[in-house]
């Protein structure tokens, strides 16, 4: 089984700051981390490949600085790593960036003489929060998808897939190739140890720019990207209520269902 | 591509096993509002087998127009089938505008069918307005965690579609007078392209949580301390008649499953009454339910975030005022 990770570096979003005048991200102190939900896809990938034998390679679009989430994907279980940046790649959305994908996808596929069975990706980034960039993937390679995924087997040959539903789960099968989309899984990614954290920082991580594919630069960053930015705002959230404070816990309940009961809320 | 040809404003009605999702009723609600401001007809587009009922209730909840694809094949949700379907839809009819609720299906076919038309798609939107500037749409979403809020416009392409959380918009009122044109289309896509196949449909009655729906909500957070703690909330919830929700912390440290979670990686609720017992008002949670009609919260500290959205809040060990709480509620109630 051949299978494909598209990870992304997010920053971690638990720990951000905006700047109230500007309105953008305040990044210096903010630690970059890889996107947790393809830290689960990785795991998924890489119990598959200890299952069924195979090869797990991560790719991500970025900046330089991505290969140092690339080499914390290759000392928790990935084989191999590609980086694929480009200027021309900058400020693209999620269809811009999805056919950037698929044509890095293709080229890794040609450099390695061997076409990928599975693609997997976190189910959304916790920075842009869209989960379109998996199923636009698939679109664009004319595979099949299948999104919000928890686990991922192989049994006698067959591909089974458990999927979220709005009532409890599905479970799906799928021709090969296929791109699935991993949420929170109900078991963590494994840690790295000592000698995987080397072995990883000594990893050379070939990078693929615009010139290594047959890439239509129009179709990507800004000017490929049918979606624009107008303006960004941080979130006003100033009520001025009504705030009980120290008194006993029965006379502040009786206080507030008052309260609550004159403005017929209750 | 001639924009003139593009008109209206299309819902997606998402059903499964017949039934609609409540989220395609709830965006009938802004896409009137805005199908009026445009002078353009709103068209409630329906998938489905057995989809007599939506139809009914789409030209109840607002349409001018109903779209329906009615199909064996169409009973269960399936990414190849139902994006085939929609995708010739909109070559056919040229709609302006597609709002999709951004349900797990409504976001595996929203960018499937983007991507396919090569057009913009925008991601998890809680506004929906007309660019004063240009005409188009306007979405607005939050991005970073809720940290911070988008405006995005897709100026150049068409459709413009968006997907848009659910519990954001209210269904209007029901008029079972209104009529509308209901056209069938007949579309089918060949077996042998279909590449997904649903095995199996597994369904956890006992942990159906319908907190998009629900009038009051009482939800928990990491003041509770301990799982066996949200016996005080389920006690809260029942005296009220409301239901459970959670922050992710609660989630996150395995107290309560994650179908209960409000926010930005949880569900976004908008009920009447939301009470928050324990939870600080992480950015995160917020973007989840500040739009509910009154926020209560309970925390021992002052200080925290969630008193910012709070219109009621009572600062105290929510384990001496949540029972506290309940006797005073039934008193009410027995008054």
């Amino acid at each position: 089984m051949n299978i494909l990770v598209c990870v992304k570096q997010v920053p971690d979003t638990t720990e951000i700051k905006i700047d109230p005048v500007t309105n953008t991200l305040i990044r210096a102190g903010v630690p970059s981390i890889v996107n947790p939900f393809d830290g689960y896809a990785l795991e998924v990938a890489v119990r598959l490949k200890e299952a069924v034998g195979g090869k797990v390679t991560v790719m991500s679009m970025g900046p330089e600085q991505a290969k140092a989430a690339l080499k914390e994907c290759l000392s928790v279980g990935a084989d191999q790593a590609y980086l694929i940046s480009d200027r021309a790649f900058g400020g693209s959305d999620t269809l811009a960036t999805s056919y950037v994908l698929s044509v890095a996808l293709k080229a890794v596929e040609e450099k390695e003489r061997a076409p990928f069975d599975l693609i997997f990706c976190g189910k959304q980034a916790i920075d842009g929060d869209t989960g379109q960039v998996g199923p636009e993937l698939a679109e664009h390679l004319g595979y099949a998808q299948i999104t919000y995924a928890s686990d991922v087997i192989m049994e006698d040959g067959m591909l089974q897939v458990k999927r979220e539903s709005d009532e409890g789960y599905d479970y799906i099968t799928a021709e090969l190739p296929a791109v699935i989309t991993i949420v929170k899984t109900p078991f963590e990614p494994r840690y790295a140890t000592i000698r995987s954290k080397m072995a990883a920082n000594k990893a050379v991580i070939p990078t693929l720019t615009a010139a290594d594919m047959p890439i239509d630069t129009s179709r990507c960053g800004l000017k490929g990207s049918p979606t624009k930015v107008k303006k960004t705002y941080t979130p006003v959230r100033e009520k001025h209520g009504i705030k009980i404070e120290g008194k006993p816990a029965d006379e502040a309940a009786r206080e507030l269902v008052g309260l609550l009961s004159d403005a017929k809320i209750m | 591509m001639s924009f003139e040809e593009y008109k209206n404003l299309w819902v997606f009605l998402e059903t499964e096993e017949g039934k609609a999702k409540n989220v395609g009723y709830e965006l009938l609600t802004p896409g009137r509002r805005l199908a009026d401001e445009t002078g353009e007809k709103l068209v409630a587009v329906v998938i489905g087998k057995d989809t007599e009922e939506v139809v009914k209730n789409a030209v109840a909840y607002g349409a001018d127009q109903v779209l329906v694809v009615e199909g064996y094949e169409y009973f269960n949700y399936n990414t190849d089938t139902f994006s085939y379907a929609l995708e010739q839809l909109i070559t056919k009819y040229k709609p302006s505008i597609v709002l999709i609720g951004a349900t797990n299906n409504g976001r595996d076919i929203g960018p499937r069918v983007a991507c396919r038309l090569r057009t913009g798609l925008t991601a998890d939107c809680t506004g929906l307005d007309i660019d004063e500037e240009t005409g188009n749409m306007a979405w607005t979403r939050p991005a970073f965690g809720g940290n911070l809020m988008a405006r995005i416009l897709c100026p150049d392409t068409r459709p413009q579609m968006g997907t848009v959380r659910p519990g954001v918009f209210k269904k209007g009122e029901k008029d079972e007078t209104r009529t509308a044109e209901v056209i069938y289309e007949d579309i089918h896509l060949e077996a042998d392209k279909v590449k997904t196949k649903l095995l199996e449909r597994v369904k956890e009655v006992a942990e159906a949580v319908n907190l998009e729906e629900a009038e009051i909500i009482v939800s928990g957070g990491r003041g509770l301390g301990e799982a066996k703690n949200f016996s005080y909330i389920r006690e809260l919830a029942e005296v009220l008649g409301g239901a459970v929700g959670s922050s992710r912390a609660a989630v996150d440290a395995g107290w309560i499953p994650h179908a209960h979670q409000v926010g930005q990686t949880g569900k976004t609720v908008a009920p009447k009454i939301y009470i928050a017992c324990g939870i600080s008002g992480a950015i995160q949670h917020l973007a989840g339910m500040s739009g509910s009609d009154t926020i209560i919260a309970i925390n021992k500290d002052p200080e925290a975030p969630i008193f910012d959205v709070a219109d009621y809040g009572i600062v105290g060990n929510l384990f001496d005022v949540i029972p506290a709480l309940i006797e005073e509620i039934k008193t009410l109630k027995n008054s």
